[in-house]
């Protein structure tokens, strides 16, 4: 009956926001079946639709990991854009100044700098909750903005190639290159930037579940998550533990980086996040604050994303806007749950919740 | 400098403040209730679309405002069924209605304009000529009806105690789910009318995300307003300012070494200033006491 419900819901969120979509498409004047099987089907096609898949859910693993990770403290984190921001610069500008360096000690400094630079940039909503009290959600949104500031004024004025008029870093050195997938799965072809990133974004699903499930440290956390007076009562440090969960959080939006930079672009790219940070809230949320479910709603969303291209091209009126529309039905969806509770409770389908 | 402060310098502040300090005290409303609203962002962009496509459509600017109005009240209604009626998060609400909202009016345009994100240009003779001194005799006009409201009418008095104690408010007869709707729906509408003031009042067309975060600054000149009205202008007028000063420096002003000034830094100011502000190093801002947290009826 409980993994029922933790399922349903999402389930239906989801259903009823491809419903609302499929009106949508209709009142344009376009055939909702058609729109969605473009959407399916290509993402579905292996190798090129698959390997592409897997790749746009890479940056939404680690994302929702980190709203998970924040929520789970009782926090709501939605700066893991600028957090993922300042990890992605902080791995080129590691790849870019230590080029030189052999990748066995080159690639571990990248991976650290990404990891620090998210963790970093997380850890000061999370000193200016615990410090000063003041709410998480408007500091992350001011810090999203000034993150963006301050590496466009660096890749701009420091570390653009002259010249160039697109905002970009000069490339990484080779050393720092991750390997693509396709280089290791027969019939993957190696065009599809499909990376080790990938892996280890599942490897940190793991981590993650082991920490807050299998952990003191993670019990704490969760504690406070819960209730913060009785975890305070029971000795934990409800400071400490805001300022451990909006570090790992960020630390796990940076790690967006080295998909983005060490194993696609292999320089960083000024504003290359498509909405990452904020879809990381979507996943986590559709995916109920679970590493499992964040891999399957990161999956759900990268479909979308994949799938918006041939939307795009092969119907009259429809553009790949209808994966944003979707995306952001699924949420309010998700989030106004009680709206599918009610008629399940009066047909007897569900216990009304104590909520 | 004297290129810089100028004549020219202040009826450009007055411009760009305009549509933060309408977003920021419909804000006001929907907060001072009790009901976050980072939707303003979304709200702007309805209004913005709205506004720009039915100008297109009917020739008149006025018909375009009201549309304008419409599309925010139409996005705030729903921030306010699963906010108050369902008991959503607020903040998750309002990131949901800001991703929504950049795909929704570039979804719109492509079927019916058959563009990337973007209405047809609308012919100046179609267009409200704003002069700054009519604005800003407009801005104070609004922002004193907003302090009168808030702080003289027993609705403002009914508004502000069901954001800071519902519970009470209840028990002295206040319908608390009937003052945040209209707390609500009020940020809509003035959210819609800053979004038109974009689309037709600063240009002629809907661009894809036209209001580049601007839903976001005026959210920040709120806080750093302290909720209040007259604080929360003056907020708006300072971010205005920073960002007429980028504009007037581009290319005018040089650092020494001949190069310009990097403007992100002046970008930052008014995210900065508000983060200072919510840390209590300026004074404090506190925010309304049940803000965020759905109110539950007893039985």
């Amino acid at each position: 009956m409980s993994l029922f419900r933790e399922l349903i819901f999402p389930l239906i969120a989801v259903v009823a926001a491809f419903f609302v979509g499929g009106i949508l498409i209709l009142v344009i004047g376009d055939n909702p079946l058609q729109a969605y099987g473009l959407l399916f089907g290509s993402a579905f096609s292996w190798p090129v639709g698959i390997g592409y898949t897997l790749f746009y859910a890479t940056p939404l693993i680690f994302t929702g990991l980190a709203v998970l990770v924040a929520f789970r403290c009782g926090l709501l984190n939605i700066g893991a854009e600028g957090q993922l921001y300042i990890g992605a610069f902080a791995t080129a500008w590691v790849g870019i100044t230590f080029a030189g360096l052999s990748p066995w000690l080159l690639i571990p400094m990248c991976f650290i700098a990404a990891i620090l630079g998210g963790g970093m940039w997380g850890a000061i909503p999370g000193v200016l909750k615990a410090r000063f009290g003041s709410h998480e959600v408007i500091n992350t949104i001011m810090l999203n903005f000034i993150a963006v500031a301050l590496l466009s004024y660096f890749t701009q004025y420091h570390y653009k190639s002259p010249g160039d008029p697109i905002m970009q870093t000069v490339p990484i050195g080779e050393g720092a290159h991750i390997a693509r997938l396709g280089g290791f799965i027969p019939g993957l072809p190696e065009f599809i930037p499909l990376n080790l990133a990938f892996v280890l974004a599942l490897i940190c699903c793991g981590l993650v579940y082991i920490f807050l499930w299998r952990t003191k440290w993670g019990y704490e956390l969760r504690a406070t998550g819960t209730n913060p007076s009785a975890a305070e009562y029971g000795g934990i440090s409800v400071r400490k533990q805001i300022i451990v969960a909006m570090t790992i959080s960020g630390a796990l939006a940076g790690m967006v980086g080295i998909n983005e930079v060490l194993g696609y672009r292999y320089r960083y790219y000024d504003g290359f996040s498509d909405n990452y940070g904020f879809t990381g809230i979507a996943v986590a949320l559709l995916g109920r604050n679970h590493p499992v479910g964040v891999i399957i709603s990161a999956l759900l969303f990268a479909i979308l994303q994949r799938g918006g291209i041939p939307v795009d091209a092969f119907t009259e009126h429809v553009t790949k806007d209808i994966v944003q529309v979707l995306q952001g039905t699924i949420i309010l969806f998700v989030a106004a749950e009680a709206f599918f509770r009610g008629p399940f409770a009066k047909f007897g389908l569900l216990k009304r919740s104590k909520v | 400098m004297t290129e810089i402060f100028s004549i020219a310098l202040i009826w450009s502040t007055i411009r760009l403040s305009t549509p933060l300090i309408l977003a920021a005290l419909g804000g006001m409303f929907s907060e001072r209730s009790g009901v976050i609203n980072i939707a303003l962002e979304g709200m702007m962009l309805a209004g913005a679309f709205a506004a720009a496509s039915v100008t297109h459509a009917v020739g008149n600017p006025f018909v375009g405002v009201l549309a304008g109005m419409a599309a925010g009240l139409v996005i705030a209604l729903i921030h306010a069924v699963a906010c108050i009626n369902y008991k959503a998060d607020q903040v998750v609400t309002g990131t949901a209605i800001n991703i929504l909202m950049i795909g929704m009016p570039a979804f719109l345009s492509g079927a019916f304009f058959l563009s990337s994100g973007s209405t047809p240009q609308i012919p100046k003779e179609n267009l409200i000529a704003l002069t700054p001194m009519a604005i800003a005799f407009v801005l104070i006009l609004i922002t004193l009806a907003t302090w009168y409201a808030l702080y003289k009418t027993p609705f403002g008095l009914r508004l502000r105690s069901v954001g800071e104690n519902p519970e009470a408010a209840d028990a002295a007869g206040v319908r608390v789910a009937r003052m945040r709707y209209v707390g609500v729906l009020l940020s809509g509408v003035l959210a819609g009318v800053a979004g038109a003031y974009i689309s037709i009042g600063q240009s002629s067309l809907f661009t894809r995300n036209m209001t580049s975060g601007r839903g976001f600054i005026a959210l920040a000149a709120l806080i750093f307003g302290k909720w209040r009205p007259v604080q929360t202008m003056l907020a708006c007028l300072l971010f205005g300012l920073t960002e007429a000063v980028t504009i007037q420096m581009q290319g005018v002003v040089k650092l020494p070494s001949g190069e310009d000034i990097p403007v992100q830094f002046i970008h930052m100011v008014p995210y900065l200033l508000t983060i200072i502000v919510l840390a209590g190093f300026i004074g404090s801002s506190r925010p309304p006491k049940a803000i965020g947290i759905p109110y539950q009826k007893e039985r």
